[in-house]
């Protein structure tokens, strides 16, 4: 019998003005990045509440990463910054329940980081599909 | 025993009804057993002297009660609160959740409260009176003739063996000292889960999270929770009341409820004292105490009305989330 590959499925919850931008430049320069990377578009990196992430686990996602400008460079000023704390202390709480601290990461990622996105993805899909599949947060329900 | 008496409280209140400086009395009254103390409202002086209850079961923190009787009540509140309930207070004040305007604060001071479970590991099922009186608690139970001695001390709830402080922020009128913020060990029970492994704290909150039956008290009796839709009454968002179906849902309502009260949580310990199944959920909230003291900066939500929470603020050079877990065993 074949064991089929493992192929991580990776959601990308990237910013309107820097990150979804920086994806598309990594297109337009004919960059790749790994095709389980699926991406959800998102006003700005502190829409994300910890629900979206969690959920993202719950509907079979293996990893999750988050995507905005960089602090400072926020469309809204500030909204990274929150970003940062909230996610700083969700990924804490998430390892405290004994989850893989691999399974989230944060990057900030500009409009003109097309190689920078590309590479960002193509490592953290890499990590993740080391660490193997999500059982942890995994909810059978939402299992095909 | 507590330091100020049932009496000397019932007297107080019911010279703040006389003088008319408020108009109803938010205290305990005695439920099914004499340790199952419940709020009550009282508004004239005979309820007060047959009903108001004051002794080492009155964990109830009446904070959050404020908010909605504040609204229905006419005149002022009389309410009478123990040091870690003048936390909640402030906090409800700093977001503007009752009318300080409404209240007469009293502070009472606090010996520490009694859980049952404790005492019932020492004298058995079948409680049927409990007289705090004493130098001891004199437990009688139906199987015995005389009542069990048993040193208030031993037991002692563990949010009050693990004290934060022993000073009132917020009142009208002292009844004893102001009292002091003192050293507690509060956050080593966090560490000693930050030290296993990933996989033991798996284990360890699998075992704990998995007795979850989703009755809501913990949300319910918390005074930071003050929302009037809850997102955990919304039936579209997937986590309305309902136990739990898996171990997921498990996870997710326990990490939200956490979350949402991330940087406004006191530590005042109602969610674990009212949780029926026992589960440690003190551990979730200091875990982010403990972080955020660690990452922005020591805070202590309640100590002063009108501070800003952690996660509703930043600096411009904060740590970035993955730096959280450096000069952390990298175990993982
Ligand atoms: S009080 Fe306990 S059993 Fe009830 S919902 Fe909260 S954690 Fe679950
Ligand atoms: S989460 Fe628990 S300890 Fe914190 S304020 Fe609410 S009831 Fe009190
Ligand atoms: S708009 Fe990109 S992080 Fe706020």
């Amino acid at each position: 019998m074949q064991v089929k590959e493992f192929k991580p499925l990776i959601v990308a919850f990237c910013c309107n003005w820097c990150s979804y931008a920086g994806a598309d430049l990594a297109g337009n320069n004919r960059l790749n990045y790994p095709a389980e990377v699926k991406i959800i578009r998102v006003p700005c990196s502190c829409r994300v509440n910890p629900m979206f992430i969690l959920r993202a686990f719950q509907r079979g996602a293996d990893g999750v990463i988050l995507c905005g400008c960089h602090p400072g460079d926020c469309h809204y000023t500030s909204g990274n910054y929150y970003t940062r704390r909230r996610m700083a202390m969700l990924f804490s709480m998430l390892d405290f329940l004994g989850i893989e601290r691999e399974r989230t990461r944060v990057e900030w990622v500009s409009a003109a980081e097309g190689a920078k996105f590309s590479a960002v993805m193509t490592d953290f899909a890499a990590t993740v599909k080391a660490l193997g599949e999500n059982k942890r947060l995994e909810d059978l329900r939402c299992k095909k | 025993m507590q330091k100020v008496s049932q009496q000397q409280l019932i007297d107080k209140a019911v010279s703040l009804l006389a003088d008319g400086t408020v108009s109803c009395v938010l205290g305990w009254t005695k439920g099914e057993f004499d340790y199952d103390i419940t709020p009550a409202l009282f508004t004239d002086e005979a309820s007060l002297r047959q009903g108001f209850v004051w002794n080492d079961f009155c964990g109830a923190n009446f904070s959050k009660y404020l908010v909605a009787k504040t609204r229905k009540c006419e005149g002022k509140i009389l309410v009478f609160l123990k040091p870690c309930d003048t936390y909640s207070f402030n906090q409800l004040l700093t977001e503007h959740r009752f009318d300080r305007e409404k209240v007469y604060a009293v502070g009472i001071p606090c010996e520490g409260m009694a859980d049952i479970d404790k005492v019932k590991a020492i004298c058995g099922d079948g409680i049927s009176s409990i007289d705090c009186n004493g130098e001891k608690m004199a437990v009688q139970t139906i199987y015995e003739d005389a009542p069990v001695q048993v040193d208030a001390s031993s037991v002692l709830a563990e949010r009050c063996i693990n004290c934060k402080s022993k000073k009132h922020v917020a009142y009208d009128e002292l009844m004893g000292d102001e009292g002091d913020v003192i050293d507690s060990a509060r956050f080593d029970e966090v560490a000693k889960l930050e030290a296993m492994t990933p996989d033991e704290r798996f284990t360890f909150w699998q075992n704990e999270l998995s007795r979850c039956i989703r009755c809501n008290a913990c949300r319910d009796a918390c005074p930071a929770c003050t929302c009037e839709v809850c997102v955990f009454n919304n039936p579209k968002s997937g986590v309305e009341n309902k136990s739990p179906a898996n171990s997921f849902e498990e996870k997710m309502f326990h990490i939200i409820r956490a979350f949402h009260v991330a940087g406004r949580c006191t530590d005042c310990g109602e969610c674990s004292r009212v949780c029926p199944q026992n589960i440690p959920l003190h551990l979730l909230n200091r875990k982010f105490i403990k972080d955020m003291n660690e990452c922005y900066g020591e805070y202590q939500a309640g100590a002063e009305v009108g501070s800003r929470a952690p996660l509703v603020n930043y600096t411009t050079d904060d740590l970035e989330p993955g730096e959280v877990f450096n000069g952390r065993d990298s175990d993982a």
